[in-house]
């Protein structure tokens, strides 16, 4: 059983949402993102969305974009990735690991080969954001060979007649994406999420996770009561970002106060009633 | 392989070979399948031809004229040179051509705001002046860097009634702008058409810039035969994205006669890490919607691109443009800035019209192929638009003070 099924399994039998958090790999550079990672299970986190940066993230908003600019300037590449994933791996076998970006660097890096180094290095989803249904195949079929999920995502544009298409060759779990726009922008109401949770269950049976707009332990706590899975990315990232000096190098302290912030968005995904 | 036409492209994926694509995030995909069923209606829709004419006769000023430049063929003394005046359109070049097509279109989808990006300007001005024509709310997004160096044309823009966004991420230059207006786009997917300035972007756009742009070509044809009563022998065009190039050329595609010349950004040399020749120095990649070439690292991170010229000054290329050049239908070469600077200038002596920088790069490569070749061959340069943006930049790279 992949991670990810496994990781769902456990937390409907516990009757709760997963906590799922989002991080740019390298960002502010290599070792302290890997301690962030690492840190992230027992900060609460029950799967990691790992960033693979790239300099054109034209589906992110300023603070995700940051951070990529960050991760590069550090020295992050497509191969720094995969290693974070290697070391993380080396400590943990049970938290799933999405890694998250665009095409081009998983294009130039070779597809296949790509999927063979993710594998190997313990990484179990990917989502390409830049990358439809209609175009996904040629990454879609080896990721699946080499065990990998693409995670495919929904949003407010995906009408009844959309779903069908992007749930078709879907597996891991449902990304709804709940806001038109860019990561780290607006708030979607907690009624539009749960409504549009049930009308994509209505087309599935794979768990529904819901990103974008989620920043306070409170927000996650609403949207752990009405769907499989509460993504935080931007807010994290925001935080990585404040605690870094002019020269983009940490301050001590800010991995621990990264991680504890994490560790409140977590009780909030716990304390949801369901 | 030699294919019986090069014209049918894209396919219903809207691939050009295995370039285009739509690479877009899912939000935007019911509404990019939204686009391309409107503007397919919208071709067969007589209504929507008619006014589309009646803009391009009355408002641009089309047909353009097909020019005859004396002069400088005598300096070069080789082939006969014709210039394609797109830049005596109004708003100064060939942009406005696609931009009144795609503002009929989000008319005619309800649509209350309109986006661009824009380089040099001009497709940005193109964009202002059709949503002030039309009442439609205008937003242009402009690189902090090309904003600094053209700076008439944003006067223009504002003049015209639309918001410039200065875009500082990355290198704040054309690339980073068509970043920013698909951030955009994508949060007010609800009221926004984008209008994308070049013959990139997710299917349908290439395939429908070209075809509002084919205009070029299908005056051009008409023109030759009237004055010369054949086909020419050779096309030649500048190409960063490649509407203008695209435009002239596809029309003659299907001519195997006629030789055609894209010609990129050279920068300070394609040997170099500072030049926009995505065929001669890319690799194929993803980015912006669809599959082509693209200048990048080999982690696969877009690299800046560097030319002189703003409107060329772009890491990628139309996927048609790639398909073109693998099939070898098209010949891509390219020009340095200083050759490009040369062509400026010796147009502006021997023919007394101020090129824009974008099409002294085609210029500069007719000043290198005309001593070469016979008094009969014919060549159509597309003088894509003027050079009075441009002023500024051509005085500090010659050292003169305004």
């Amino acid at each position: 059983m992949s991670r990810l099924t496994a990781c769902f399994d456990r937390l409907r039998a516990e009757n709760r949402a997963a906590f799922i958090t989002f991080v740019t790999a390298s960002d502010p550079d290599f070792d302290t993102s890997l301690e962030i990672v690492a840190g992230m299970p027992d900060a609460g986190a029950d799967i990691i969305e790992l960033g693979m940066p790239f300099t054109d993230p034209s589906a992110d908003g300023p603070a995700i974009d940051r951070a990529a600019q960050r991760a590069l300037a550090a020295g992050g590449s497509m191969v720094k990735t995969l290693e974070i994933v290697r070391r993380f791996r080396a400590g943990n076998d049970s938290t799933p690991i999405v890694l998250m970006g665009y095409f081009n660097p998983v294009y130039a890096y070779g597809i296949e080969r790509f999927c063979a180094d993710a594998a190997n290095a313990g990484a179990d989803g990917l989502i390409i954001v830049d990358l439809p249904p209609e175009e996904d195949e040629e990454l879609r079929i080896p990721a699946n060979k080499a065990g990998i999920d693409v995670i495919r995502l929904a949003t407010p544009t995906s009408d009844d007649e959309r779903l069908p298409t992007i749930l078709s060759g879907a597996s891991g779990f449902v990304y709804y994406v709940a806001v038109a726009g860019v990561t780290g922008g607006k708030s979607a109401t907690a009624d539009d999420i749960g409504a549009a949770v049930e009308r994509i269950k209505s087309h599935t049976d794979l768990p529904v996770a819901v990103g974008f707009g989620i920043r306070t332990p409170e927000q996650a706590k609403a949207v752990a009561e009405v769907a499989d899975a509460a993504v935080v990315g931007s807010a994290i990232v925001s935080l990585i970002e404040g605690g870094l000096d002019d020269d983009n190098k940490p301050g001590k302290g800010m991995s621990k106060d990264v991680l504890a912030f994490t560790r409140k968005l977590a009780d909030g995904v716990r304390s949801a009633k369901r | 392989m030699v294919l019986n036409s090069y014209r049918t492209g894209p396919d219903e994926k809207g691939h050009f070979g295995k370039f285009g694509g739509r690479y877009v995030s899912e939000t935007l995909m019911p509404l990019v399948h939204k686009v391309e069923a409107a503007y397919r209606e919208a071709i067969q829709d007589p209504a929507y031809l008619k006014e589309l004419d009646e803009l391009n006769r009355v408002y641009i000023g089309r047909p353009s004229p097909l020019y005859f430049a004396e002069r400088l063929t005598e300096e070069l003394g080789g082939a006969k040179i014709y210039f394609k005046r797109e830049e005596l359109n109004h708003t100064g070049a060939h942009k406005i051509n696609h931009a009144i097509g795609q503002v009929l279109l989000a008319k005619r989808m309800g649509k209350t705001r309109v986006i661009a990006e824009t380089g040099a300007g001009q497709h940005g001005v193109a964009t202002a002046t059709v949503a002030a024509r039309f009442g439609l709310k205008c937003t242009v997004f402009m690189g902090a860097v090309d904003i600094e160096r053209q700076k008439p044309n944003v006067f223009r823009m504002k003049l015209l009634g639309a918001e410039v966004k200065p875009v500082t991420s990355g290198s704040a230059t054309l690339k980073d702008a068509m970043n920013d207006a698909l951030r955009d786009w994508v949060t007010n997917v609800h009221d926004t058409f984008y209008i994308i300035g070049t013959v990139a972007g997710p299917h349908p756009y290439p395939m429908m810039v070209r075809d509002f742009q084919s205009i070029i070509g299908r005056e051009t044809r008409e023109q030759i035969m009237a004055a010369e009563g054949r086909l020419p022998d050779s096309l030649v065009a500048c190409v960063g994205g490649g509407s203008n190039a695209i435009g002239l050329f596809h029309p003659f595609l299907d001519d195997k006669e006629v030789d055609m010349f894209a010609v990129e950004a050279a920068g300070h040399g394609v040997d170099t890490d500072k030049h926009a020749a995505s065929i001669a120095g890319g690799a194929p990649g993803v980015l912006h919607g669809n599959r082509t070439y693209l200048l990048q690292n080999a982690d696969g991170q877009i690299t800046e691109a560097h030319s002189i010229s703003a409107g060329l000054d772009y890491p990628g290329i139309g996927p048609e443009h790639v398909w073109l050049h693998e099939q070898g239908r098209v010949n891509y070469v390219s020009a340095t800035d200083k050759e490009a600077l040369d062509a400026f200038q010796m147009c502006c002596r021997t023919e007394g019209i101020i090129p824009a920088l974008e099409s002294s790069h085609a210029l500069a490569h007719v000043i290198r192929m005309a001593p070469e070749l016979p008094r009969e061959h014919i060549c159509v340069l597309n003088m894509s638009g003027r050079g009075d943006k441009d002023i500024f930049t051509v005085a500090e790279a010659l050292g003169a003070e305004i």
